[in-house]
């Protein structure tokens, strides 16, 4: 079997009507905005431990709009684009990287969950909310999103085999960016392509050019189309690279070099959309400007929101542990909100 | 209380029963786990359900209990009432991560939004010279989880109950099933739906001498140390947790107050083990009224022996719990 990534931008093609392109980089756009911003606020204090996406817009957000409303998205700690595409409010995703728990669980109707930090273990879970859709007639699609690190992972290789045997509705998409902290792919696995492994478990494996948002999108769309009909799995291999630090607690000069990041740089995917859509007419300076405009605005607005977010109250620490509190809980819930200590009731 | 008509069946029938009547009652059920479909489950838990309720409902899943796990948390968020059947206790390690990072903490870090009726099923424990790795207690792990329940039947009349109330419950329910009860424990079982409510321990014989705490495969055990000591004029009460958590504290406070002392039955390694829990929990609310220590008999820190002909030395039997008894009787 042979692999090569599809792409377009390469070959100065955009199969897509101006209504959907546009779209498409306005929702890069906006997510890169807020990451750019996000980086800021960490380096004031502002946000805890944050991982950027930088790079990696065009698998995340070429997925996400490839969904349809009434789809779930199962995303890992650095699929803030995919989840911003999905409708999670900006200020509840900063509120997320606040580790404040208004952060937690996102609102009613998003149809998104929340990120998941230990590694692959979101998979066979996203088997399992795509098989309840089909149990309750509702036939949702899920996507779910991990790195190429993880797919080393047993959870990985459990809930792809799932997916297959069921015939899940399912698209597992792997953003390989060449590392996991500082592991290069190279010392994670003997294979050129992940999506190879796909067919080990009798589904569709695709590479795609991971940083051409068309490419993304419309090969999602192929895989979230076959899904909807019943056909079952896919697995998506998106190349890209992230080009800023694991998270702001990384340093990324130690297992990279800056040759290697110049490089990507120059296949940025917000960039190389833009300069896609201009050479087509489609976009200028004046519509860039309007837009950084309008995304300003919306930020001040919901950092503000984020900002006037009660402190979280004690007694939180045991809410929501289970639907009704047990008696250990009950104790614990009232010592706390009598600012006491368990120590000093029980 | 209207009298229910009662027929008499082992533990493997009551549950069997029980899981009958949930996927008859609601279609938002779902039985599976490895071998449960075609083959009724290693121990016919699961016995004609798949012919009865069909192929979607009850079915085989490839052999992975993360994947087991993590299906069913999925299934539970997609508005489903997964009862998963993991096929000893033992095998429940692979899918640690599931338990400890997502099913009992999934309703915690949505802030209450995603809530997982998830029920786990596994047989546990000794007793029945099973092979190595199929007769392990672990249930002081699913105890030190977060967020999650663990229910432990003693009889089949309590196990159909307690069952169906674990597959009603919002929360996720461990629902350990001693595999030496499965065929041994015989009794007389209600027809039809009823729950039992978690959270409650039982007084199953009053005495003044001691108290007897334990539950599972240990119930039997304490019984007949209890029977024993009886007949020589020594009764002592026995208690059944029945739910470890959340414990009922009070109901073992109780016991302990009246008789002053307490021995904690519990066939897990005695380090760590659940009865450790139950022995600071008496040490931290009765201890005014203890006339002696409060004494363990347990496992052994060992891994359960695979060889039958000295298992019978590592799991506690009415033997030991009799040597304890008059330990803390001659304090
Ligand atoms: C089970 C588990 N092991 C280790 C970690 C620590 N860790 C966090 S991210 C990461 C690397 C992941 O790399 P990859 O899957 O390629 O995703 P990327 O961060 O590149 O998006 C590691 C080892 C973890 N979060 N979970």
């Amino acid at each position: 079997m042979k692999l090569k990534p599809v792409g377009y931008l390469e070959r100065g093609e955009l199969p897509l009507e101006k209504g959907e392109a546009l779209r498409l980089y306005r929702a890069m756009r906006r997510a890169r905005f807020f990451d750019e911003k996000a980086m800021t606020l960490q380096r004031q204090g502002r946000l805890g431990v944050y991982a950027p996406f930088m790079g990696q817009e065009a698998a995340q957000v070429g997925v996400g709009l490839a969904l349809g409303e009434g789809d779930w998205v199962v995303p890992s700690y650095r699929e803030t684009a995919l989840l911003l595409t999905r409708g999670v409010p900006i200020h509840v995703l900063l509120l997320y990287w606040r580790a404040h728990p208004a952060g937690w669980g996102f609102p009613e109707g998003v149809r998104a969950v929340n990120p998941y930090i230990p590694i692959a273990t979101q998979i066979p879970q996203a088997v399992g909310l795509a098989l309840a859709g089909r149990h309750r007639g509702e036939g949702w699609v899920v996507a779910t999103s991990i790195g190429d690190g993880g797919t080393s992972e047993g959870d990985f290789h459990e809930g792809l085999n799932f997916a297959a045997v069921f015939q899940a509705p399912v698209i597992f998409l792997v953003q390989n960016n060449g590392y996991a902290i500082s592991v290069p792919r190279h010392r994670q696995m003997r294979v050129d392509y992940i999506a190879r492994k796909a067919e080990g478990y009798g589904m569709p494996g695709v590479v795609v050019d991971g940083n051409d948002a068309v490419a993304v999108y419309l090969e999602a769309k192929k895989a979230v189309e076959r899904a909807r009909k019943g056909e079952g799995p896919t697995l998506l291999e998106a190349l890209t690279y992230r080009l800023a630090p694991h998270t702001t607690s990384d340093d990324p000069s130690r297992y990279r070099t800056r040759e290697e990041e110049e490089a990507w740089r120059k296949k940025d995917p917000v960039l190389r959309f833009r300069k896609a859509l201009e050479e087509g007419g489609l976009w200028g300076e004046e519509e860039e400007r309007a837009l950084l405009g309008e995304l300003e605005e919306e930020f001040a607005r919901e950092l503000a929101l984020a900002d006037s977010a009660p402190e979280p109250r004690p007694e939180e620490i045991v809410e929501h542990v289970y639907k009704e509190m047990g008696p250990d809980q009950r104790r614990a819930f009232e010592a706390l909100r009598q600012g006491l200590h368990l120590e000093e009731v029980w | 209380m209207v009298k229910e008509k009662t027929r008499v069946l082992n533990m493997v029938q009551a549950i069997n029963e029980a899981l009958d009547l949930a996927l008859a009652q609601d279609p938002r059920v779902l039985v599976f786990g490895e071998d449960v479909g075609r083959l009724g489950g290693v121990f016919r838990v699961t016995e004609g359900l798949q012919a009865k309720h069909g192929e979607a409902r009850v079915f085989d899943t490839p052999l992975a209990e993360s994947g087991i796990l993590g299906l069913a948390i999925g299934l539970a968020m997609g508005g489903m009432r997964p009862v998963a059947e993991i096929q000893f206790a033992g095998f429940l390690y692979p899918a640690l991560d599931q338990i400890l990072s997502h099913l009992g903490r999934w309703r915690h870090r949505s802030r209450g939004r995603v809530g997982l009726p998830v029920v786990v099923r596994a047989p546990y424990g000794g007793g029945v010279h099973t092979p190595e790795q199929h007769a392990d207690s672990p249930e002081a792990i699913l105890c030190h989880t977060p967020g999650v329940k663990v229910v432990i039947p003693s009889s089949p009349e309590r196990a159909k109950g307690l069952l169906l109330a674990a597959i009603e419950d919002e929360d996720p329910v461990f629902f350990l099933e001693a595999i030496k009860l499965y065929r041994g424990a015989r009794a007389e079982v209600p027809e039809g739906y009823y729950t039992l409510p978690l959270g409650k321990a039982r007084v199953l014989r009053e005495g003044k001498a001691a108290t007897l705490i334990g539950y599972g495969g240990m119930v039997e055990v304490m019984l007949e140390a209890a029977e024993v000591a009886g007949r020589e004029g020594v009764e002592v009460t026995v208690v059944d947790l029945e739910t470890l958590v959340p414990l009922d504290e009070e109901t073992v406070l109780e016991a302990v107050r009246a008789t002053g002392r307490a021995i904690v039955v519990y066939e897990a390694m005695r380090t760590g083990g659940f009865g450790a829990e139950v022995a600071a929990r008496i040490a931290e609310g009765a201890l005014d009224y203890l006339q002696a220590p409060v004494l363990r008999v347990a496992g052994y820190d060992a891994p359960y022996p695979p060889f039958s002909a000295i298992e019978h030395l590592y799991r506690p039997n009415a033997r030991r719990v009799l040597a304890a008894l008059r330990k803390a009787l001659s304090y």
